[in-house]
């Protein structure tokens, strides 16, 4: 479990993220959206601690984040960007075996084809460099780095932001496979309420570095509340009923 | 090899000694800015006035930073009260060593910082400590920019260690300045295109790495190495010396200033020391005042010196007594204050004297400084490259009140030039150049005494001092070449037809020794 204890950050006197308190129970999907600004990435970033924060507490199955050394947190978490950050003048193996590399571990060549087919892809991508690969390829191979060490934890931040619709929505589903089978608490950086309505269990809605809502996804498509919200919901709700329209026209 | 002006052996022990030192000026660079280019990268607080700094020190001239190392060095040496060498290879290095820093660290920081901030994301994220995230990213994706900076530091280096010499370190320049200084040309192309050629070679060994690291070529990488390693194997291979003798008795360092008289005179002196038995050393193209602090520190042994030199220089004395008188105090004051020894008196005078051409001089009626003082503002004054900060130009100021209408310093062989293609009309020249006859110069009297005796004298260490053999070797020079003589061996190395080395003067000097007349 993961627990905020009133966690605050501020960038020159402006309140990032302010006063916020939150638990996500072991095995969660938790997508956080909200607009530009909201606080969102911060918010997952604290975790991870590529941001300190600077009043609360947050802590892992109960252990302050602060406890332990700063690079041995992050090994246990595993962590895939919008930049996905391949190192380009290292193999697919070698960006897959990073991790366990960083342990002063090496990752056996079964490890890897594992790892490359957990995120459908075959295994003689293995021996190639991140220039020959295609973004959906490249972004694959990030989750399968993030994924080498067995992290029970995974922070996501617009992981799909810069791929194509048609990937990124099979990159999506496949995801949430993989968080089903492989029991992941999973933390989803997105602004697309529609991704994050169809992949969590539980969306915040951030706004201005406060919680503005916390519900499941079907319960939030009921939700009658803040007004910005709303209109994030309605947003969605129109363009799945103007689709519906066109269709019916079609046919 | 003589077709060179060089013989082959000593040519290639220049290539050594300039390799090595060049070499080990931007190992030394990449030790100290390396670790500065990281620190500077990531803080930059630190990092923009550190840069500035060493930007700073690049726009001070080669030569004078090399200078500059000489007090430097001795105050450490005084304030320390280790023997710390103020001349040659450790003054050398550091100079050197500091000009390589600048594209060295520059290149290092622009590196750095230069990285996709998304793959520093990543490493941070997957939890690099610093140093992985230094080892696995930063420096092998900044590898090509680094090693280009590497380039251009040694291309920079091995060009600026020919200025080595003239702080006593041999390098290619010794080609370049001694043939300067005799006007030999084929010995200062050969300095030229030998230093060219040197860092040809080194660029291309370094981009052969650079490319192999860029395009992740083994093949090219392979062979860069290979090369550097052929290259540092080369810099320590041993040249047989056929001139030396292979006898076991100590090395003595026999210094010489820079110019024509001094390398043939050095060149005497080596020999009959070679014919004791001694093996010798040179240290050439010693600056004027460096040559006799070197040999106060013990950095040479032997050299020829010249008593008006040292009676304004190292007494800071302005009289001007006669040259018996001169003599004594001097073989006193030396012995006293940094134990050299004064041997004695080669016979002749190499003293500053004004020179212009014969029909010129008569035309303006002109023979002595009174009437050269006279004539002043019409005319315009070539002089060595210290004679106008010198105290001797004070005196003649003093007594005579010349008013050129310009005065120029000029490095000597120039000086005479000026003089030879009219763009000077009075030169301050040397009264042992063979270029006085040569060119039909007139020398100009000195009726109020302002110019002081210049008599060659032969300056040794205390160590050597002791050593009666030594001594012994060197005695039958005192009084033994007049200046007659010593103005013809001057004239066969700087003349431009029937050209001589400095090996062949020195020969033909020593046949032409004359016995002193007590």
């Amino acid at each position: 479990m993961i627990h905020f204890a009133q966690v605050s950050k501020y960038y020159g006197g402006r309140g990032v993220i302010e006063d916020i308190t939150l638990s996500i129970e072991q095995g969660c999907f938790v997508a956080l959206v909200g607009k530009s600004g909201a606080g969102k990435t911060t918010l997952l970033k604290t975790i991870n601690r590529l941001i300190e924060i600077d009043s609360g507490a947050i802590t892992i199955d109960g252990a302050a984040i602060t406890a332990l050394p700063l690079a041995s947190l992050r090994r246990r978490i595993g962590y895939v960007f919008q930049g996905i950050g391949l190192f380009p003048h290292m193999s697919v193996a070698e960006n897959i075996g990073l991790v366990l590399r960083l342990q002063g571990t090496v990752a056996p060549p079964e490890r890897i084809a594992e790892l490359l087919e957990l995120v459908s892809l075959p295994r003689d991508l293995a021996d190639r460099y991140p220039a020959q690969l295609s973004g959906g390829q490249a972004q694959r191979i990030g989750f399968a780095r993030a994924l080498a060490a067995g992290p029970s934890i995974m922070l996501m931040d617009e992981p799909f932001g810069a791929l194509d619709p048609v990937t990124r929505n099979a990159l999506g589903g496949a995801y949430r496979a993989l968080h089903d089978r492989m029991g992941l608490t999973s933390l989803l950086v997105t602004h697309d309420m529609s991704e994050a309505l169809l992949l969590a269990d539980r969306v915040i809605v951030l706004g201005g570095g406060r919680i503005l809502a916390d519900l499941p996804p079907r319960a939030l498509l009921q939700y009658r509340g803040d007004e910005s919200v709303r209109a994030m919901l309605d947003c969605v709700r129109d363009q799945a009923d103007r689709l519906e329209a066109l269709s019916r026209s079609a046919g | 090899m003589t077709e060179l002006g060089v013989a082959l052996p000593d040519l290639l022990r220049l290539v050594q000694a300039h390799l090595f030192l060049s070499g080990s000026a931007v190992v030394a660079a990449l030790v100290i800015g390396l670790p500065t280019a990281i620190m500077a990268a990531r803080n930059r607080r630190v990092g923009a006035p550190l840069l500035g700094l060493i930007s700073l020190l690049q726009t001070i001239p080669g030569l004078a930073l090399l200078a500059l190392f000489y007090p430097l060095l001795l105050i450490a040496a005084r304030a320390t009260s280790l023997p710390i060498p103020a001349l040659g290879f450790l003054p050398a290095l550091l100079a050197l060593g500091l000009y390589a820093l600048l594209p060295i660290v520059r290149n290092s920081v622009a590196a750095i910082r230069g990285i996709d901030p998304a793959l520093i994301e990543a490493a941070n994220g997957l939890g690099m400590t610093g140093r992985q995230r230094l080892w696995l990213v930063e420096l092998p994706l900044g590898a090509p920019v680094i090693l280009a900076g590497i380039r251009t530091a040694a291309v920079w280096t091995i060009g600026t260690a020919t200025l080595a010499t003239t702080i006593g370190q041999p390098s290619l320049g010794d080609l370049i300045f001694s043939g300067l200084q005799t006007e030999d040309w084929r010995r200062v192309l050969v300095g030229c295109v030998a230093a060219a050629g040197l860092a040809l070679l080194a660029d291309f060994m370094l981009a052969l790495i650079e490319g192999g690291l860029a395009a992740r070529s083994r093949w090219r990488l392979g062979a860069g190495v290979a090369l550097l390693l052929v290259a540092t194997a080369a810099t320590f291979l041993p040249i047989p010396n056929a001139t030396q003798s292979k006898g076991t008795a100590r090395v003595i360092v026999v210094g010489a200033k820079n110019f024509s008289e001094q390398y043939i005179l050095a060149d005497l002196l080596e020999t009959r020391l070679r014919a004791a038995g001694y093996r010798t050393e040179r240290r050439d193209n010693l600056g004027s005042a460096i040559a006799y602090r070197a040999l106060a520190a013990g950095d040479i042994d032997v050299y020829v010196d010249y008593s008006g030199t040292l009676w304004a220089d190292v007494l800071r004395r302005s009289d001007t007594p006669s040259a018996k008188a001169m003599l004594v105090t001097l073989a006193h004051e030396l012995a006293r204050r940094d134990k050299v020894r004064l041997l004695g008196g080669l016979g002749f005078e190499n003293a500053y004297t004004f020179a212009m051409r014969r029909s010129r001089a008569q035309k303006l009626g002109i023979s002595d400084l009174d009437s050269l003082a006279q004539a002043s503002s019409k005319l315009r004054l070539a002089t060595d490259l210290e004679f106008l900060s010198r105290p001797e130009w004070e005196a003649v100021e003093r007594h005579y009140h010349p008013a050129f209408r310009q005065a120029r310093a000029y490095s000597p062989t120039f000086m005479y030039r000026a003089l030879g293609d009219g763009s000077a009309d009075v030169i301050t020249a040397f009264s042992s150049d063979g270029r006085i006859s040569a060119m039909d110069l007139v020398t100009l009297g000195d009726p109020r005494g302002a110019l002081p005796h210049y008599d060659a004298v032969m300056l040794l260490t205390a160590r050597v001092a002791q050593d009666d053999k030594l001594v012994a070797a060197l005695q039958p020079l005192i009084g033994a070449i007049s200046i007659e003589t010593m103005r013809q061996a001057n004239g066969m190395v700087d003349r431009d037809a029937d050209k001589r080395t400095v090996e062949q003067a020195a020969e033909w000097l020593a046949t032409k020794m004359v016995k002193p007349n007590k």
